[in-house]
């Protein structure tokens, strides 16, 4: 039984490529990764007309066969034949921005050289046009010798084309590569003249017409108004995060609270409903509630990247982050990690310079992710007094602010520090293709944050509830004996195996004003931050399991057994904490290896001590 | 009687045409990533913006394309006024 054809699409960034990809396949797509490498491997199934099945796969967006990261790597070694874990396609469908031609088709050539089938789709052909730039495909193909076909992508115009012109293609039989050592790599001056040619030959008139893209950048990019714009989008973006999630949040906040009435009243008291209701209830409960901040959050990251504001926003960064020794390329990863590090970690995929892709891993877990919002919330809600400092303006908004920005100066002390020692070098250049505005194709962001909710619930389901219950049942045995009537009651949480390895550790962080529940809330909380809280409540519901199981209880528990001194060291600890285990492995993945996240969690956990401490012993002295 | 600019001082708005690049101040990735994005002499370039905040980047368009810069990459691209015949 023969395998599908297997078909590459393959071009420049910016030439449209996913979107004709999703265009062509649909929500059949398995996004995978390459053996070896964190390279995305995103494949779909594609029918032709007379039944066919092929399978297409999206290969990264490169400029050349020469790769300068690991995206490009794969690119390469995939249309060479030289990739682990691929095939060589049988086909190439070379994806060409129809109004950026000259640069587009070096890679095309370059690529038409290898010697495969070859079919090139030139797309967004109608923004060309909007631009003024009228193309002639037939001499397109007689300058290249390939077929090619006007597409565009995001209106579905020109797929059956495409695909027939494919099923011609697609023969029996294995392909040859009439190069295969990647040789075609001729000089690349002379192949952008030779591209120059054909496009200027292809081009059957061009009138200049004042683009939209450029009437954009006048605002986006103005010396002082582009800041200012930067700073209104990141402020829309948090407000946003905080208020517009909030409906939501009390939804499924009711929900889980009328589900443990219900369980409450069905289920005897015993040990299966202290499992259900303190355990996963409790646990699961206190995380999934952020589900609706952490989508808000990756809505915006989503559309801003697709819209290509993002590229505008590295390119205002660039001089701040140069101050660091970092360039504008890092801000796009780090703004990431403020929804979670594990994509902004994954995104740092796209520097080139390894020392300085190195430092921003380093730091992107400082960067304060939206696991941490749950311990935040819950912590500044019950400590910090919902006064108003100035009109519009109250005391917890800002408390939640000076974190996020401790978080930034962290970041940034971090990597002037870092660059100097560990991750020495020439400081890398900046240099970044800015792709036209384009509105986000709402289908490509949806399909973007359905992915991100799966991610997200499949941790809830998973790792934190297992984490939730092994704590329960740490937590709930061995049960302390029965006094006898008038003795002091024993506390249920002291007896038990976790309070008893909690006891142990706490004099280490005594010094810093850590009680007992806060060094049981910091064990799980490493597998995930956010079961912080759920271990607190999961503490204070057994400890407590008379009082009514509310969040309200949970407020006044904590009002009743931490000092503010202590809140504070607490809330300073998560924004340098080690981070959570997922991070540290997807760390690992990224740098080949144990040094770097053993690295990474020392120096966190050596600054969240330090930090931590510094906090509580000056809130002592203040009298606080 | 126009003396060449480097990219780095062209005027904004001023159309220019590469005279020369000097690939000696350029590191070798990014003196490939510069030749990637289409710069070589003769080509015609513009400079649309300067970042504020003192030295930020320059974003230029060159061809139909749009393309963020360092200054210091920037100061290595030699251009003559647009009307001057290329080289």
């Amino acid at each position: 039984m023969n395998a599908a054809p297997l078909v590459a699409l393959v071009g420049n960034p910016n030439a449209g490529k996913s979107a004709l990809f999703n265009a062509l396949t649909g929500a059949r797509q398995k996004v995978g990764n390459y053996p070896g490498v964190t390279v995305e491997r995103k494949a779909g199934r594609l029918v032709l007309e007379d039944g066919r099945p092929i399978e297409l796969v999206d290969l990264p967006g490169a400029y050349s066969l020469e790769p300068s990261s690991p995206d490009e790597r794969v690119t390469r070694d995939v249309v060479t034949g030289t990739q682990d874990g691929e095939r060589l396609p049988d086909a190439l469908v070379v994806v060409v921005d129809a109004s950026n031609l000259d640069n587009h088709l070096r890679f095309t050539l370059q690529l038409i050289a290898l010697g495969l089938p070859v079919v090139v789709a030139l797309n967004m052909v109608d923004l060309a046009e909007r631009d003024g730039l009228k193309l002639d495909p037939k001499v397109l193909e007689r300058e290249l010798g390939v077929r090619v076909i006007p597409t565009v992508a995001v209106r579905k115009r020109g797929l059956d084309e495409l695909k027939a012109a494919l099923s011609g293609m697609v023969v029996n039989g294995p392909m040859r590569l009439r190069k295969s050592d990647g040789s075609v790599q001729d000089d690349i001056v002379t192949l952008q003249r030779r591209a120059r040619q054909i496009a200027t030959a292809a081009t059957v008139s061009e009138t200049t017409v004042r683009r939209w893209t450029h009437m954009l950048d006048a605002v986006a990019l103005h010396p002082v108004g582009g800041p200012i714009l930067l700073l209104g989008i990141m402020f829309l973006m948090f407000q946003a995060v905080f208020s517009w999630a909030q409906p939501f949040m009390d939804l499924i906040d009711g929900g889980f609270t009328a589900l443990q009435a219900f369980i409450t009243s069905e289920l005897p008291q015993s040990l299966l409903r202290s499992l259900l209701v303190d355990g996963v209830i409790k646990g699961v409960g206190a995380v999934i509630v952020f589900l609706p901040q952490i989508l808000i959050l990756f809505l915006f990251i989503l559309v801003l990247e697709a819209s290509g504001y993002m590229v505008r926003a590295a390119f205002l960064m660039d001089r701040v982050m140069a101050s660091v020794g970092l360039s504008g390329r890092a801000f796009i990863p780090l703004l990431s990690s403020f929804a979670c590090a594990i994509p902004g970690i994954m995104a740092t995929r796209t520097i080139d310079d390894e020392k300085d892709r190195l430092t921003t891993i380093l730091i992107a877990p400082l960067m304060t992710c939206s696991a941490r919002l749950p311990v935040y919330t819950l912590i500044i809600g019950a400590f910090i007094p919902n006064t108003q400092v100035l009109p519009f303006v109250g005391l917890q908004g800002l408390v939640m602010l000076g974190l996020y920005v401790m978080g930034i100066v962290g970041a940034f002390v971090a990597a002037l520090v870092l660059r100097r020692t560990v991750t020495k070098g020439v400081s890398s250049g900046f240099m970044m293709e800015m792709p036209k505005y384009q509105w986000p194709q709402w289908r490509d962001v949806a399909i973007g944050l359905w992915s991100r909710a799966q991610i997200f619930l499949k941790r809830a389901g998973g790792i934190i509830l297992i984490s939730t219950i092994i704590l329960w049942v740490l937590l709930s045995f061995p049960k302390p004996p029965e006094q006898p009537a008038g003795a002091p009651k024993i506390s249920a949480v002291d007896y038990s195996v976790a309070g008893r390895i909690a006891n142990g550790i706490a004099p280490v962080f005594a010094p810093i004003g850590f009680n007992r529940d806060i060094v049981l809330a910091l064990i799980p909380a490493m597998a995930a931050r956010e079961v912080a809280v759920a271990a607190i409540g999961t503490v204070y519901a057994i400890d407590d399991p008379e009082s009514n199981q509310g969040g309200k209880a949970m407020v006044e528990n904590l009002r009743g057994r931490w000092s503010l001194p202590t809140a504070l060291a607490f809330l300073m600890w998560f924004v340098f904490a080690p981070q959570c285990i997922s991070t540290i492995a997807v760390t690992r993945r990224e740098t080949n290896g144990w040094k770097w996240p053993a690295f990474m969690v020392g120096y966190l956990f050596a600054a969240a001590y330090i930090m931590a401490g510094i906090t509580y012993w000056l809130a002592v002295f203040a009298g606080l | 009687m126009n003396s060449p600019h480097s990219l780095e001082t062209l005027p904004r708005r001023q159309h220019g045409v590469v005279a020369a690049i000097d690939w000696a101040k350029l590191a070798g990735p990014e003196a490939r990533r510069l030749r990637e994005l289409g710069f070589d002499t003769g080509v015609d370039v513009e400079v649309l913006h300067r970042a504020g905040l003192g030295r930020g980047p320059i974003a230029c368009r060159i061809g139909r394309m749009t393309v963020a810069l360092r200054r210091a990459v920037a100061g290595a691209i030699q251009v003559s006024p647009a009307a001057a015949p290329a080289e």
